[in-house]
């Protein structure tokens, strides 16, 4: 589960003076539910992503993951959590079980137990070609793959997603989005940042509209639909984040 | 702290810069061709041009000398001389190379002899080329032994003893042993030669570990991992003094497999032994070093490794690519390199204010280990000092890898 409530992060810039780059957002993700946070580039989903993955730390308010706060208890929180962004990138000298068995170890699992949950990720994300091969050989979808493994490792509770299909293409962003789907399945507690309405329309269960670093409106498609009087997901979105602009 | 976790950071970092060219160029093998390539390149180049040069008959002119044959005609008959014509540019001639000296003999200079007086000759020559040097070199032997002669004849004219103009001799004998006398000769160059390359071999880990993972996305990904962020920064810095004292332990093994083979390619130890104690010749070039006064500097250059480490670790996070990292550390190489140079300079000696200057005092009390001295009160104060340094420059490195706006600098 995560809980956020009233999550403020302001960075301070010598120019620009405080900027509030998440403002007093407060949202709940039950487990077996994908919470899909949309917003244009620069709304404010990385930052508040990262505050819940503890990369940052919260200006003002708290949050809750898996159990565990954020402000007080991050490396517990990081032990529950699986957080796969664009921006995560993998270690290109080394091979993608090394890097795999680094990361089981960082999260305290022991070696025959990284072997056997190693064994069981090769297997169903179709790795075992490329498991011994330098990652800075890999393509893109092989790349995504040992990512994948990568946060998955430890089995985490809760999955942070920050944009993990920008810049793939289709067929490896389709593969993205299975992924995602079968945590869901597996009860993990999901969060998923995008732009892209169609990925919000296809995976989402609960959606956040986020500009400003302000949560502007949240609910499941139909809630919205309801609310805003339109089917399609990118005139609910400009309504949304137009009348927050006007106003 | 979390020494598994510290462990499992650090033994990822060295598999990881076992295969980078760049940190394996610094830390590995520019350290160990250094000492070859100084001696053998370097080395045997001078020593070539050297014994060359003294090879080469120099040629002389005689100025003037008409009323003194017999000096004139000794002169053109030796051979340790080609003489020349003398000509009214021959300053010139001097400075062109084409002359390398020109002996300008007096007015009634054997007359003048006989007579009892003292006449002066004047050696024209170009300070410090060294073919002119060697030139001057045999005029002055010339002169010198002719003055000797001239001595002799007096006394034997009036029945006196040789004795008479030279009561008594006196010789050199040396006492120090020949690594000493290495140690004096290299003593400056050896903590030179390790500063800079402690400090490079620190240089490329700590550029890749920070700012080379803050570029290629990786940094973000590792701190997703529940490990703490000291464990994260200690194994990383273990990696970066790792470099440093590779490049320092592979120049020092590269050192002494130099020395061993250039003693028997340049003549055999017990030649290269009495060589450093003589006059030097191309056996010189690779003298003897105390043990004991190596493992000193060892021992002495951990803790400013240490610092180096933690100081290019430091900058280098600071970074937002590898190559600003390498805009901010290169320039810092001067600033390691100068207190170093300083310590190489003659007539500089360790004293307590000197002993708290980082580096330099690293650079004067390597010196005198390596011939000899041992200053245990300053020995102490400099370790201190530098155990001191170090701990700032960690603790420095550790709140850096806690800062956002650092580690997210972007």
């Amino acid at each position: 589960m995560i809980e956020a409530h009233h999550l403020t992060k302001i960075f301070r810039d010598k120019k620009r003076g405080e900027i509030f780059a998440a403002n007093d957002i407060t949202f709940r993700v039950q487990p077996g539910q994908i919470y899909g946070l949309l917003g244009a580039n620069g709304a404010g989903k990385t930052t508040t992503l990262r505050v819940l993955a503890t990369l940052l730390a919260p200006t003002r308010g708290t949050a809750t993951v898996a159990g565990f706060d954020v402000a007080c208890e991050a490396e517990k929180v990081r032990a529950n959590v699986g957080f796969l962004a664009a921006s995560t990138a993998l270690y290109g000298r080394l091979t993608a079980r090394e890097m795999i068995t680094y990361f089981g170890r960082l999260n305290g699992m022991t070696d025959p137990a990284i072997r056997a949950r190693l064994k069981q990720l090769s297997a169903e994300l179709d790795m075992s070609e490329f498991l011994d091969r330098r990652c800075d050989k890999f393509s893109t979808g092989m790349k995504q793959k040992t990512s994948i493994a990568r946060t998955l490792i430890h089995d985490p509770a809760v999955m942070i997603f920050d944009e993990p299909t920008l810049g793939l293409d289709v067929m490896t962003a389709r593969a993205i989005v299975r992924f995602v789907r079968d945590c869901r399945g597996r009860g993990k507690t999901v969060i998923y940042s995008t732009h892209v309405m169609s990925e919000v329309e296809k995976l989402c269960d609960v959606i956040g509209i986020i500009h400003g670093g302000k949560l502007l409106a949240e609910g499941s498609l139909a809630e919205l639909r309801q609310r805003f009087g339109e089917t399609d997901m990118e005139e609910i979105f400009v309504k949304i984040v137009g009348e927050e602009g006007a106003s | 702290m979390n020494w598994h976790n510290i462990v499992t950071v650090y033994l990822k970092e060295l598999k990881d810069s076992l295969r980078d060219r760049r940190t394996l160029l610094s830390t590995i093998i520019i350290p160990t061709l250094v000492m070859p390539l100084l001696t053998f390149g370097v080395g045997k180049v001078a020593s070539t041009v050297i014994n060359k040069a003294r090879e080469e008959t120099p040629s002389i002119a005689i100025l003037g000398g008409e009323d003194s044959p017999a000096v004139v005609q000794q002169l053109r008959e030796s051979k340790k001389f080609h003489v020349v014509p003398a000509t009214a540019n021959f300053k010139q001639l001097i400075t062109d190379k084409q002359l390398r000296a020109a002996v300008q003999i007096p007015a009634g200079f054997e007359a003048g002899l006989k007579a009892g007086a003292a006449p002066a000759v004047t050696i024209y020559h170009y300070e410090g080329e060294l073919k002119s040097q060697f030139g001057v070199g045999e005029l002055e032997r010339f002169l010198r032994e002719l003055r000797d002669k001239t001595v002799a004849d007096r006394l034997a004219e009036r029945s006196l003893p040789t004795t008479l103009a030279k009561p008594f001799d006196f010789k050199r004998e040396n006492v120090a042993p020949p690594e000493k006398v290495g140690g004096n000769l290299i003593g400056g160059i050896v903590p030179y030669l390790i500063i800079i390359l402690c400090f490079s071999g620190a240089m490329y880990p700590a550029m890749d570990l920070t700012a080379g993972e803050k570029e290629r996305g990786t940094m973000e990904t590792l701190l997703c991992s529940p490990v703490a962020r000291v464990d994260i920064v200690l194994g990383k810095f273990l990696m970066v003094l790792t470099g440093s004292l590779s490049a320092m332990g592979f120049m020092l093994l590269s050192m002494s497999t130099t020395a061993f083979f250039a003693g028997s390619m340049f003549g055999g130890g017990a030649v290269r032994a009495q060589a450093v104690a003589n006059a030097p010749t191309s056996e010189s070039l690779i003298p003897m070093i105390d043990p004991i006064g190596l493992i000193g500097v060892v021992a002495m250059v951990v803790p400013v490794a240490v610092m180096f480490a933690a100081v290019a670790f430091t900058i280098a996070l600071f970074a937002k690519s590898y190559k600003e990292a390498q805009s901010y550390l290169a320039p810092l190489m001067i600033v390691v390199i100068l207190p170093a140079v300083i310590g190489m300079l003659p007539g500089i000696d360790l004293n307590a204010r000197l002993a708290l200057v980082p580096l330099l005092n690293l650079s004067l009390v390597c010196k005198e280990m390596l011939s000899g001295v041992w200053h245990w009160n300053y020995i102490a104060i400099i370790f201190g000092s530098s155990c001191f340094y170090a701990a700032i420059a960690l603790a420095l490195a550790v709140q850096m890898f806690k800062r956002e706006d650092v580690i997210f600098r972007t």
